[in-house]
């Protein structure tokens, strides 16, 4: 297969009158961007047919950058405007572009109930540990002990696995990378894209800026250096023991079934209506 | 199309099973809710209507969640509604003002109960109509419905998908518990006998373009709804005509924003809706609203049997207010009384719709109680004396 060129990518699907990006130098939603981009480009999908959605923080201005009908929306929301969306007009391909806090702090609720639903979405998430938009508050992700603006002695609540909640909510398929496992990614990406009820793929995603210069990683090598210690490949971890996880982030395909997404069952749902009240039979 | 309730007939129904059917008849084919009294009949009704003409209904996680779903199935290009009441109202807040920004047709029904928090679930109230207006954060405008009858909530239901969509906004009705658990005749028409206004689409690429400019110079620009090719972005950060974010430049967030307002603000006429009864020879006016309207027209007639000049103003459109139609009243009367089940909320508006031309006095009653007509007449009859 022809290695289609970054240029290319941005030429064809990028808003040219929107670049430069907001992003800082080092930071990784620009590489998710550009997977995402790669896995709809490999996919040939139609780009009329795809709505990017998201809710607020660095990571949810990724719609304005792409030439796609998007619904920038409020924090933490996304997943519930798409819900409206997706089944108003199931004919559209959902992508909704998150951040950890926006996924999992504010819009906790939204992510585990669109999830339980099988919501036909595919959910892109910069795990970047931290409010990077707000200036690196401590996010629901930040590892014990690392610091952030708003736990400047260190964070002392436990973190959330998003993808392990994402796994035991029903989710349809999951997995989870550094923006360094490009090809991992990219692949992980196109197997969401054509996944039917809920998709999640998340990547660990370095913020230089708000999150790595409190945490003794001022630039993006120094967080990927990091990422190389703290991540275990998810067949490794297997033979693992609990002691030896402790602390470490388990990346690689954590799920991937079929089960009946959202439109389907409401399709099957009004045709029992129907018949329950003689309408058809 | 096959309806699944009688149409073209009279019922005898709850306010919120009118909204509901009213709603169907409107042209709504999406409905997204979580369940809270008194407003659950209408999710009810909608639950059991819905999939039969194909329409979606699903219960959302919480009030934040199904306005956000309304908004969403607007965008896809369907007519969307959502009921809620007062606590959940509050929770559908920031969303509304998202609705406003993003100029997204929607219909929000508030079944009022009695607050703040969850004060008196089952009674009605009148204690939402400032937040109605003004809950939201910023400068905005958006359109108020009050109905006082369960036959003007299926009118006004109708009138509120109508309004929404000829305005690109949101559109709350105001009712009550009152309205809505009250059984009353309603008249549900057949389809062919209502108006029905659908969005302005995009007729070329070069409109579809401005999705938030105005290129038919009446403010209201055509709505590029997803999956048309159109490749809209849409945020509710300030942004211009074209829909791109320009969040520092005074003159960007002035131009939207003015628009938005104005939009509303300069059709008030078209809007704002009342009834007047006996005003002419007034000397003086009863000014209310919802549930109260019934009781003060009752007023009305006992007052002018006792040879008191009483005339009834009877709101419908709550925002955009027509303060100068209220200055007028002002001008022919002596005193105006405001009947309203809180401590004072269209009370404001009437003072400053009178403009010191007449003197206003409120009769305020909370706790879950509809004013009795001799409570109204009492009321004014000590006063003037
Ligand atoms: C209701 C609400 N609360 C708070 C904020 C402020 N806010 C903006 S972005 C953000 C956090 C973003 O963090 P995350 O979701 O992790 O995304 P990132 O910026 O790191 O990509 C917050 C708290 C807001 N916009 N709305
Ligand atoms: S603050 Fe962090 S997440 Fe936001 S653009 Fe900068 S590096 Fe990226």
């Amino acid at each position: 297969m022809r290695l289609v060129s970054a240029y290319e990518i941005r030429d064809k699907y990028l808003r040219k009158d929107m670049l430069p990006t907001i992003f800082c130098p080092g930071c990784g939603i620009g590489s998710v961007l550009q997977y995402t981009l790669r896995a709809i480009d490999e996919l040939k999908l139609d780009p009329d047919k795809i709505v990017w959605v998201s809710g607020i923080g660095c990571s949810s201005r990724v719609p304005g950058f792409v030439n796609f009908d998007g619904l920038h929306t409020t924090h933490g929301r996304a997943l519930a405007f798409a819900t409206g969306i997706k089944l108003a007009n199931p004919e559209l391909k959902i992508i909704a572009f998150m951040g950890d806090g926006d996924a999992a702090a504010i819009g906790g609720n939204h992510f585990i109930h669109a999830i339980r639903r099988n919501l036909d979405v595919t959910v892109i998430l910069i795990n970047n540990f931290t409010y990077g938009m707000t200036g690196g508050q401590v996010a629901p992700t930040t590892p014990k002990g690392l610091r952030g603006t708003t736990a400047p002695y260190g964070q002392f609540e436990n973190p959330f696995d998003i993808a392990q909640l994402a796994v035991a909510a029903g989710a349809n398929y999951v997995a989870r990378w550094t923006v360094f496992n490009y090809i991992q990614g990219i692949n992980s990406i196109k197997k969401a894209l054509q996944k039917e009820g809920f998709s999640l793929v998340e990547f660990l995603s370095p913020c230089p800026i708000s999150f790595g210069r409190r945490n003794r990683m001022k630039t993006a090598p120094e967080i990927i250096k990091w990422y190389q210690k703290i991540t275990v490949p998810i067949e490794k971890a297997k033979k693992m023991k609990p002691e030896e996880l402790e602390g470490k982030i388990i990346i690689g395909e954590f799920v991937d079934r079929d089960r009946p997404g959202l439109v389907r069952e409401y399709e099957e749902y009004k045709k029992r209506a129907k018949k329950m009240m003689g309408w058809e039979v | 199309m096959k309806y699944p309730f009688p149409v073209g007939t009279a019922d005898f129904i709850q306010g919120d099973e009118a909204i509901a059917r009213a709603a169907i008849l409107a042209g709504c084919r999406f409905y997204a809710g979580y369940p809270i009294t008194p407003a659950s009949e209408i999710f009810e009704a909608m639950a059991l209507y819905m999939p039969l003409v194909d329409g979606v209904v699903i219960q959302m996680e919480d009030e934040i969640a199904s306005i956000a779903a309304i908004i969403g199935a607007s965008w896809a290009g369907v007519k969307a509604m959502t009921a809620t009441s007062g606590p959940g109202f509050s929770l559908m807040q920031e969303n509304i003002g998202y609705a406003v920004m993003t100029e997204t047709p929607i219909v929000i029904v508030d079944v009022q109960r009695g607050g703040p928090s969850t004060g008196q679930p089952t009674l009605p109230s009148q204690g939402d109509i400032m937040q109605s207006i003004w809950g939201t954060h910023g400068d905005h405008s958006l359109i108020v419905l009050s109905p006082s009858t369960v036959q003007e909530a299926f009118d006004f239901t109708i009138r509120a998908f109508n309004l929404a969509e000829k305005y690109r906004t949101p559109v709350i009705l105001l009712s009550d518990a009152e309205v809505g658990h009250m059984r009353e005749r309603v008249y549900i028409p057949n389809p062919d006998e209502i108006e029905i206004v659908n969005r302005k689409l995009p007729q070329n690429e070069e409109e579809a373009e401005l999705p938030f400019g105005d290129p038919h110079g009446d403010g209201v620009p055509p709505m590029p709804i997803f999956g048309k090719g159109y490749r809209t972005y849409v945020t509710g950060l300030t942004h211009d005509e074209r829909g791109r974010p320009r969040t520092v430049e005074r003159e960007v967030h002035e131009r939207i924003i003015r628009r938005i307002v104005e939009k509303i603000e300069k059709n008030k006429k078209d809007i704002f809706d009342y009834e007047v009864k006996e005003i002419e020879d007034a000397e003086i006016a009863i000014i209310t609203t919802g549930i109260v309207a019934r009781s003060a027209l009752r007023a009305v007639r006992d007052l002018r049997r006792e040879g008191i000049r009483a005339g009834l103003v009877k709101i419908n459109t709550i925002w955009p207010f027509d303060f100068e139609f209220i200055e007028k009243i002002a001008e022919k009367v002596e005193r105006i009384y405001v009947p309203e089940m809180n401590l004072g909320q269209l009370y404001h508006l009437v003072r400053e719709g009178a403009n010191g031309k007449a003197e206003v006095k409120l009769i305020s009653k909370i706790g879950g109680e509809v004013h009795t007509p001799v409570e109204i007449v009492e009321f004014i009859r000590r006063d003037m004396r």
